[in-house]
Protein backbone atom coordinates (compact mmCIF):
# COMPACT_ATOMS: atom_id res chain seq x y z
CA UNK A 1 0.00 0.00 0.00
CA UNK A 2 1.29 3.46 -0.79
CA UNK A 3 2.62 5.18 2.28
CA UNK A 4 1.23 8.63 2.91
CA UNK A 5 3.35 10.40 5.47
CA UNK A 6 1.51 12.63 7.88
CA UNK A 7 2.21 14.47 11.07
CA UNK A 8 2.17 12.30 14.14
CA UNK A 9 -0.30 12.54 16.98
CA UNK A 10 0.58 14.92 19.78
CA UNK A 11 2.79 17.23 17.76
CA UNK A 12 0.36 19.97 18.69
CA UNK A 13 1.96 20.00 22.12
CA UNK A 14 5.55 19.97 20.97
CA UNK A 15 6.97 23.14 19.47
CA UNK A 16 9.89 21.26 17.95
CA UNK A 17 7.86 18.52 16.25
CA UNK A 18 7.13 20.61 13.19
CA UNK A 19 10.84 21.03 12.54
CA UNK A 20 11.53 17.33 12.37
CA UNK A 21 8.69 16.15 10.13
CA UNK A 22 9.79 14.27 7.05
CA UNK A 23 7.38 15.86 4.62
CA UNK A 24 8.74 14.41 1.42
CA UNK A 25 5.18 13.34 0.57
CA UNK A 26 3.48 16.58 1.43
CA UNK A 27 2.73 17.36 -2.20
CA UNK A 28 1.03 14.05 -2.95
CA UNK A 29 -1.72 14.74 -5.43
CA UNK A 30 -0.67 18.28 -6.19
CA UNK A 31 1.70 17.56 -9.06
CA UNK A 32 0.67 19.83 -11.90
CA UNK A 33 1.66 17.40 -14.63
CA UNK A 34 0.79 13.94 -13.36
CA UNK A 35 -1.62 13.70 -10.41
CA UNK A 36 -0.51 10.13 -9.69
CA UNK A 37 3.22 10.83 -9.93
CA UNK A 38 5.20 8.35 -7.89
CA UNK A 39 2.21 6.09 -7.18
CA UNK A 40 2.05 2.47 -8.34
CA UNK A 41 -0.98 2.30 -10.67
CA UNK A 42 -0.86 -1.45 -11.34
CA UNK A 43 -4.35 -2.93 -10.97
CA UNK A 44 -4.16 -5.57 -8.20
CA UNK A 45 -4.65 -9.19 -9.16
CA UNK A 46 -8.25 -10.36 -8.96
CA UNK A 47 -9.63 -6.85 -9.55
CA UNK A 48 -11.35 -6.18 -12.89
CA UNK A 49 -9.75 -3.08 -14.40
CA UNK A 50 -12.92 -1.86 -16.14
CA UNK A 51 -14.97 -2.27 -12.96
CA UNK A 52 -12.31 -0.52 -10.91
CA UNK A 53 -12.37 2.37 -13.39
CA UNK A 54 -16.17 2.58 -13.26
CA UNK A 55 -16.00 2.58 -9.46
CA UNK A 56 -13.40 5.38 -9.48
CA UNK A 57 -15.65 7.36 -11.81
CA UNK A 58 -18.53 7.00 -9.32
CA UNK A 59 -16.49 8.32 -6.40
CA UNK A 60 -14.73 10.88 -8.59
CA UNK A 61 -17.95 12.20 -10.12
CA UNK A 62 -19.53 12.55 -6.66
CA UNK A 63 -16.65 14.83 -5.71
CA UNK A 64 -16.44 16.69 -9.03
CA UNK A 65 -20.14 17.48 -9.32
CA UNK A 66 -20.57 18.44 -5.68
CA UNK A 67 -17.42 20.54 -5.83
CA UNK A 68 -18.89 22.45 -8.76
CA UNK A 69 -22.12 23.03 -6.85
CA UNK A 70 -20.31 24.25 -3.74
CA UNK A 71 -18.16 26.51 -5.92
CA UNK A 72 -21.32 28.32 -6.98
CA UNK A 73 -21.36 29.71 -3.45
CA UNK A 74 -18.16 31.65 -4.14
CA UNK A 75 -18.84 35.32 -3.36
CA UNK A 76 -22.39 34.50 -2.27
CA UNK A 77 -21.90 33.18 1.27
CA UNK A 78 -23.21 35.20 4.23
CA UNK A 79 -19.72 36.26 5.28
CA UNK A 80 -16.23 36.42 3.81
CA UNK A 81 -15.09 33.73 6.22
CA UNK A 82 -17.87 31.31 5.19
CA UNK A 83 -17.11 32.05 1.57
CA UNK A 84 -13.52 30.90 2.00
CA UNK A 85 -14.57 27.92 4.12
CA UNK A 86 -16.96 26.70 1.42
CA UNK A 87 -14.37 27.32 -1.30
CA UNK A 88 -11.85 25.25 0.67
CA UNK A 89 -14.31 22.37 0.89
CA UNK A 90 -15.00 22.60 -2.85
CA UNK A 91 -11.26 22.58 -3.58
CA UNK A 92 -10.67 19.55 -1.36
CA UNK A 93 -13.36 17.68 -3.29
CA UNK A 94 -11.95 18.84 -6.61
CA UNK A 95 -8.57 17.43 -5.58
CA UNK A 96 -10.21 14.09 -4.72
CA UNK A 97 -12.01 14.14 -8.07
CA UNK A 98 -8.82 14.74 -9.97
CA UNK A 99 -7.05 11.80 -8.35
CA UNK A 100 -10.02 9.48 -8.79
CA UNK A 101 -10.61 10.38 -12.43
CA UNK A 102 -6.90 9.98 -13.12
CA UNK A 103 -7.07 6.59 -11.42
CA UNK A 104 -10.05 5.60 -13.58
CA UNK A 105 -8.14 6.58 -16.72
CA UNK A 106 -5.02 4.70 -15.65
CA UNK A 107 -7.01 1.56 -14.85
CA UNK A 108 -9.05 1.57 -18.05
CA UNK A 109 -7.82 3.88 -20.85
CA UNK A 110 -10.88 2.86 -22.92
CA UNK A 111 -13.08 4.86 -20.53
CA UNK A 112 -11.40 8.13 -21.55
CA UNK A 113 -13.16 10.20 -24.25
CA UNK A 114 -11.26 10.51 -27.52
CA UNK A 115 -10.08 13.95 -28.58
CA UNK A 116 -8.42 15.14 -31.81
CA UNK A 117 -4.94 13.72 -32.39
CA UNK A 118 -2.31 15.66 -30.49
CA UNK A 119 -4.69 17.24 -27.97
CA UNK A 120 -2.75 18.07 -24.80
CA UNK A 121 -5.81 17.68 -22.54
CA UNK A 122 -4.91 15.23 -19.74
CA UNK A 123 -7.03 12.14 -19.12
CA UNK A 124 -8.71 13.39 -15.96
CA UNK A 125 -9.77 16.58 -17.76
CA UNK A 126 -11.11 14.58 -20.70
CA UNK A 127 -13.26 12.64 -18.26
CA UNK A 128 -14.40 15.78 -16.47
CA UNK A 129 -15.14 17.96 -19.49
CA UNK A 130 -15.88 15.65 -22.41
CA UNK A 131 -18.50 13.27 -21.01
CA UNK A 132 -22.24 13.96 -21.18
CA UNK A 133 -24.54 13.67 -18.19
CA UNK A 134 -25.54 10.09 -19.08
CA UNK A 135 -21.93 9.05 -18.53
CA UNK A 136 -21.65 10.69 -15.13
CA UNK A 137 -21.98 8.20 -12.28
CA UNK A 138 -22.47 10.56 -9.33
CA UNK A 139 -25.30 10.25 -6.82
CA UNK A 140 -28.05 12.78 -7.41
CA UNK A 141 -27.51 14.36 -3.98
CA UNK A 142 -24.37 15.94 -5.45
CA UNK A 143 -26.06 17.52 -8.46
CA UNK A 144 -29.35 19.06 -7.29
CA UNK A 145 -29.41 22.86 -7.54
CA UNK A 146 -28.32 24.95 -4.58
CA UNK A 147 -30.80 26.41 -2.15
CA UNK A 148 -29.98 28.74 0.72
CA UNK A 149 -27.06 28.58 3.18
CA UNK A 150 -28.93 26.08 5.39
CA UNK A 151 -29.34 23.84 2.35
CA UNK A 152 -25.64 23.69 1.49
CA UNK A 153 -24.72 23.14 5.14
CA UNK A 154 -27.21 20.26 5.40
CA UNK A 155 -26.11 18.77 2.07
CA UNK A 156 -22.42 18.87 2.99
CA UNK A 157 -23.28 17.31 6.36
CA UNK A 158 -25.03 14.34 4.73
CA UNK A 159 -22.44 14.04 1.96
CA UNK A 160 -19.33 14.30 4.12
CA UNK A 161 -20.68 11.92 6.79
CA UNK A 162 -21.41 9.33 4.10
CA UNK A 163 -18.17 9.83 2.19
CA UNK A 164 -16.07 9.81 5.36
CA UNK A 165 -17.54 6.43 6.33
CA UNK A 166 -16.76 5.10 2.84
CA UNK A 167 -13.22 6.50 2.79
CA UNK A 168 -12.35 5.18 6.25
CA UNK A 169 -12.97 1.71 4.86
CA UNK A 170 -11.52 2.48 1.44
CA UNK A 171 -8.21 3.39 3.11
CA UNK A 172 -7.73 -0.40 3.39
CA UNK A 173 -8.44 -1.01 -0.29
CA UNK A 174 -6.31 -3.58 -2.10
CA UNK A 175 -5.78 -0.92 -4.74
CA UNK A 176 -2.84 1.19 -3.58
CA UNK A 177 -4.10 4.31 -5.34
CA UNK A 178 -7.60 4.16 -3.87
CA UNK A 179 -6.11 3.46 -0.44
CA UNK A 180 -3.86 6.51 -0.70
CA UNK A 181 -6.62 8.76 -2.05
CA UNK A 182 -8.93 7.64 0.75
CA UNK A 183 -6.30 8.10 3.46
CA UNK A 184 -5.77 11.67 2.27
CA UNK A 185 -9.50 12.29 1.93
CA UNK A 186 -10.37 11.09 5.43
CA UNK A 187 -8.63 14.11 6.96
CA UNK A 188 -10.34 16.51 4.59
CA UNK A 189 -13.78 15.00 5.08
CA UNK A 190 -13.39 14.92 8.86
CA UNK A 191 -12.94 18.67 8.78
CA UNK A 192 -15.86 19.21 6.41
CA UNK A 193 -18.13 17.22 8.68
CA UNK A 194 -16.94 19.05 11.76
CA UNK A 195 -17.37 22.45 10.14
CA UNK A 196 -20.89 21.89 8.83
CA UNK A 197 -21.93 19.90 11.92
CA UNK A 198 -21.32 23.00 14.03
CA UNK A 199 -23.25 25.14 11.57
CA UNK A 200 -26.12 22.66 11.53
CA UNK A 201 -26.37 22.91 15.32
CA UNK A 202 -26.08 26.69 15.18
CA UNK A 203 -28.84 27.06 12.59
CA UNK A 204 -31.10 24.55 14.36
CA UNK A 205 -30.74 26.32 17.69
CA UNK A 206 -30.48 29.84 16.30
CA UNK A 207 -33.51 31.90 15.38
CA UNK A 208 -36.95 30.73 14.33
CA UNK A 209 -36.07 31.66 10.79
CA UNK A 210 -32.76 29.79 10.73
CA UNK A 211 -34.45 26.69 12.16
CA UNK A 212 -37.30 26.90 9.67
CA UNK A 213 -34.85 27.10 6.78
CA UNK A 214 -32.76 24.23 8.12
CA UNK A 215 -35.74 21.90 8.56
CA UNK A 216 -36.98 22.81 5.11
CA UNK A 217 -33.55 21.98 3.63
CA UNK A 218 -33.38 18.67 5.47
CA UNK A 219 -36.87 17.65 4.32
CA UNK A 220 -35.98 18.56 0.75
CA UNK A 221 -32.71 16.60 0.71
CA UNK A 222 -33.73 13.51 2.62
CA UNK A 223 -35.39 11.71 -0.33
CA UNK A 224 -31.94 11.70 -1.97
CA UNK A 225 -30.23 9.84 0.88
CA UNK A 226 -31.57 6.34 0.13
CA UNK A 227 -29.55 6.35 -3.09
CA UNK A 228 -26.33 6.77 -1.08
CA UNK A 229 -26.71 3.28 0.36
CA UNK A 230 -28.05 1.45 -2.70
CA UNK A 231 -25.42 -0.95 -4.00
CA UNK A 232 -24.75 -0.77 -7.74
CA UNK A 233 -23.50 -4.01 -9.37
CA UNK A 234 -20.12 -2.34 -10.00
CA UNK A 235 -19.81 -1.43 -6.32
CA UNK A 236 -20.77 -4.95 -5.32
CA UNK A 237 -18.15 -6.47 -7.61
CA UNK A 238 -15.36 -4.10 -6.61
CA UNK A 239 -16.19 -4.56 -2.92
CA UNK A 240 -16.10 -8.34 -3.37
CA UNK A 241 -12.60 -8.13 -4.85
CA UNK A 242 -11.37 -6.09 -1.88
CA UNK A 243 -10.75 -2.89 -3.84
CA UNK A 244 -13.97 -1.01 -3.03
CA UNK A 245 -16.60 -0.55 -0.34
CA UNK A 246 -20.23 -1.67 -0.51
CA UNK A 247 -22.17 1.51 0.37
CA UNK A 248 -24.88 -0.54 2.08
CA UNK A 249 -22.28 -1.49 4.69
CA UNK A 250 -21.94 2.11 5.92
CA UNK A 251 -25.66 2.91 6.21
CA UNK A 252 -25.99 2.07 9.88
CA UNK A 253 -22.93 4.07 10.86
CA UNK A 254 -23.88 7.10 8.75
CA UNK A 255 -27.42 7.25 10.11
CA UNK A 256 -26.10 6.87 13.64
CA UNK A 257 -23.67 9.79 13.18
CA UNK A 258 -26.40 11.92 11.62
CA UNK A 259 -28.81 11.02 14.43
CA UNK A 260 -26.18 12.20 16.87
CA UNK A 261 -26.09 15.61 15.18
CA UNK A 262 -29.88 15.69 14.87
CA UNK A 263 -30.31 14.84 18.58
CA UNK A 264 -27.90 17.57 19.65
CA UNK A 265 -29.77 19.99 17.39
CA UNK A 266 -33.26 18.99 18.53
CA UNK A 267 -34.14 17.81 15.02
CA UNK A 268 -36.00 14.63 14.10
CA UNK A 269 -34.70 12.52 11.24
CA UNK A 270 -37.18 12.90 8.36
CA UNK A 271 -39.09 9.93 7.05
CA UNK A 272 -39.40 10.58 3.36
CA UNK A 273 -39.81 8.23 0.45
CA UNK A 274 -36.73 7.96 -1.76
CA UNK A 275 -36.69 10.09 -4.91
CA UNK A 276 -37.71 7.76 -7.74
CA UNK A 277 -35.27 6.96 -10.52
CA UNK A 278 -35.92 6.49 -14.21
CA UNK A 279 -37.17 2.91 -14.61
CA UNK A 280 -35.45 2.14 -11.33
CA UNK A 281 -32.16 3.64 -12.48
CA UNK A 282 -30.48 6.47 -10.58
CA UNK A 283 -27.28 8.50 -10.56
CA UNK A 284 -24.89 5.55 -10.34
CA UNK A 285 -26.48 4.23 -13.57
CA UNK A 286 -26.06 7.59 -15.31
CA UNK A 287 -29.72 8.60 -14.90
CA UNK A 288 -29.81 12.09 -13.45
CA UNK A 289 -32.08 15.01 -12.76
CA UNK A 290 -32.16 17.64 -15.49
CA UNK A 291 -30.11 19.89 -13.22
CA UNK A 292 -26.95 17.94 -14.01
CA UNK A 293 -27.02 18.54 -17.78
CA UNK A 294 -27.54 22.26 -17.20
CA UNK A 295 -24.69 22.37 -14.70
CA UNK A 296 -22.35 20.42 -16.99
CA UNK A 297 -23.17 22.68 -19.93
CA UNK A 298 -21.81 25.61 -17.97
CA UNK A 299 -18.92 23.66 -16.47
CA UNK A 300 -17.74 22.15 -19.75
CA UNK A 301 -18.40 24.84 -22.34
CA UNK A 302 -14.96 26.44 -22.38
CA UNK A 303 -13.04 23.16 -22.41
CA UNK A 304 -15.23 21.79 -25.21
CA UNK A 305 -14.78 24.91 -27.30
CA UNK A 306 -11.02 24.36 -27.16
CA UNK A 307 -10.30 20.62 -27.30
CA UNK A 308 -6.71 21.47 -28.23
CA UNK A 309 -6.40 24.01 -25.45
CA UNK A 310 -3.60 23.89 -22.94
CA UNK A 311 -4.48 25.31 -19.53
CA UNK B 1 -25.55 39.06 26.40
CA UNK B 2 -28.58 40.99 25.30
CA UNK B 3 -31.19 39.26 23.21
CA UNK B 4 -30.69 41.68 20.40
CA UNK B 5 -29.41 40.30 17.11
CA UNK B 6 -26.31 42.12 15.93
CA UNK B 7 -25.64 42.57 12.26
CA UNK B 8 -21.95 41.79 12.57
CA UNK B 9 -19.98 39.10 14.38
CA UNK B 10 -17.29 40.13 16.86
CA UNK B 11 -13.69 40.31 15.70
CA UNK B 12 -11.00 37.83 16.78
CA UNK B 13 -7.25 38.24 16.40
CA UNK B 14 -5.51 35.19 14.96
CA UNK B 15 -2.10 33.83 15.98
CA UNK B 16 -0.53 30.96 14.06
CA UNK B 17 2.43 28.84 15.01
CA UNK B 18 4.08 27.99 11.74
CA UNK B 19 5.44 24.62 10.87
CA UNK B 20 8.97 25.89 11.18
CA UNK B 21 8.45 28.61 13.73
CA UNK B 22 8.47 28.28 17.48
CA UNK B 23 6.11 31.06 18.54
CA UNK B 24 2.60 31.95 17.64
CA UNK B 25 2.67 34.99 15.39
CA UNK B 26 -0.14 37.43 14.77
CA UNK B 27 -1.36 36.96 11.20
CA UNK B 28 -4.63 38.88 11.04
CA UNK B 29 -8.20 38.72 12.23
CA UNK B 30 -11.52 37.02 11.48
CA UNK B 31 -15.14 37.63 12.30
CA UNK B 32 -16.94 34.79 14.10
CA UNK B 33 -19.89 34.21 16.39
CA UNK B 34 -17.79 32.50 19.05
CA UNK B 35 -14.29 31.23 19.76
CA UNK B 36 -14.76 27.78 18.24
CA UNK B 37 -16.08 29.27 15.02
CA UNK B 38 -13.21 31.76 15.04
CA UNK B 39 -10.73 28.86 15.24
CA UNK B 40 -12.26 27.25 12.18
CA UNK B 41 -12.44 30.49 10.27
CA UNK B 42 -8.80 31.12 11.11
CA UNK B 43 -7.94 27.64 9.86
CA UNK B 44 -9.80 28.27 6.62
CA UNK B 45 -8.50 31.78 6.01
CA UNK B 46 -4.92 31.64 7.30
CA UNK B 47 -3.66 28.05 6.98
CA UNK B 48 -4.71 27.23 3.41
CA UNK B 49 -1.13 26.97 2.22
CA UNK B 50 0.16 24.68 4.91
CA UNK B 51 1.27 27.57 7.10
CA UNK B 52 0.44 26.34 10.55
CA UNK B 53 0.35 23.57 13.13
CA UNK B 54 -1.36 25.50 15.91
CA UNK B 55 -3.84 28.37 16.12
CA UNK B 56 -4.80 30.78 18.88
CA UNK B 57 -7.72 33.16 18.56
CA UNK B 58 -8.35 36.01 20.98
CA UNK B 59 -11.31 38.39 21.04
CA UNK B 60 -9.98 41.68 19.72
CA UNK B 61 -11.64 43.50 22.60
CA UNK B 62 -9.45 41.50 25.02
CA UNK B 63 -6.23 42.85 23.54
CA UNK B 64 -4.81 45.64 25.67
CA UNK B 65 -2.52 47.75 23.55
CA UNK B 66 0.01 50.41 24.36
CA UNK B 67 -0.88 53.77 22.93
CA UNK B 68 1.31 55.62 20.42
CA UNK B 69 1.32 58.59 22.81
CA UNK B 70 3.22 56.55 25.39
CA UNK B 71 5.90 55.57 22.91
CA UNK B 72 8.68 57.69 24.32
CA UNK B 73 8.28 56.97 28.04
CA UNK B 74 7.80 53.25 27.30
CA UNK B 75 10.51 52.55 24.76
CA UNK B 76 12.99 55.39 24.46
CA UNK B 77 14.82 54.69 27.76
CA UNK B 78 16.02 51.28 26.54
CA UNK B 79 17.52 52.73 23.35
CA UNK B 80 20.95 53.50 24.77
CA UNK B 81 21.40 50.43 26.94
CA UNK B 82 23.29 48.16 24.60
CA UNK B 83 24.55 46.09 27.55
CA UNK B 84 21.06 44.59 27.85
CA UNK B 85 21.47 42.81 24.52
CA UNK B 86 22.85 39.28 24.83
CA UNK B 87 25.41 39.96 22.13
CA UNK B 88 28.50 39.38 24.23
CA UNK B 89 28.21 35.59 24.26
CA UNK B 90 29.58 32.97 21.91
CA UNK B 91 26.73 30.71 20.69
CA UNK B 92 27.82 27.08 20.41
CA UNK B 93 27.15 25.54 16.99
CA UNK B 94 24.87 22.82 18.43
CA UNK B 95 22.29 25.23 19.85
CA UNK B 96 19.46 25.37 17.34
CA UNK B 97 16.92 28.08 16.56
CA UNK B 98 18.93 31.10 17.67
Amino acid sequence: MAEVHTHTEGEHDNAYAGLLVNDAHWAFGTDFEDPLAGVDTTVPEGVDAAELAAYCLMLGDDALVFSQRISEWCSNAPDLEEDIALANIALDLLGQARLLLARAAAADPAAVPQLPEGSPVPDEDRLAFFRDDLHFRNVRLAEVPNGDFAEIITRILIFSTWRLALFERLAHSRDAVLAAVAAKGVKELSYHRDFVGRWFLTLAQGTEESRRRLLSALDGLWPLTAELFATHPVERAVAASGAGVDPASVQEEVLSVLDHVFDASGVTRPEARPLAGVQGKTGRDGRHTEALSLMLAEMQVVARAHPDGLW
Amino acid sequence: MSGQIRSEWPLYEVFIRGKRGLNHVHVGSVHAADGQMALRHARDVYTRRNEGVSIWVVPSTEIIASSPGEKDPLFAPSGDKAYRHPTFYEIPDNVPHM
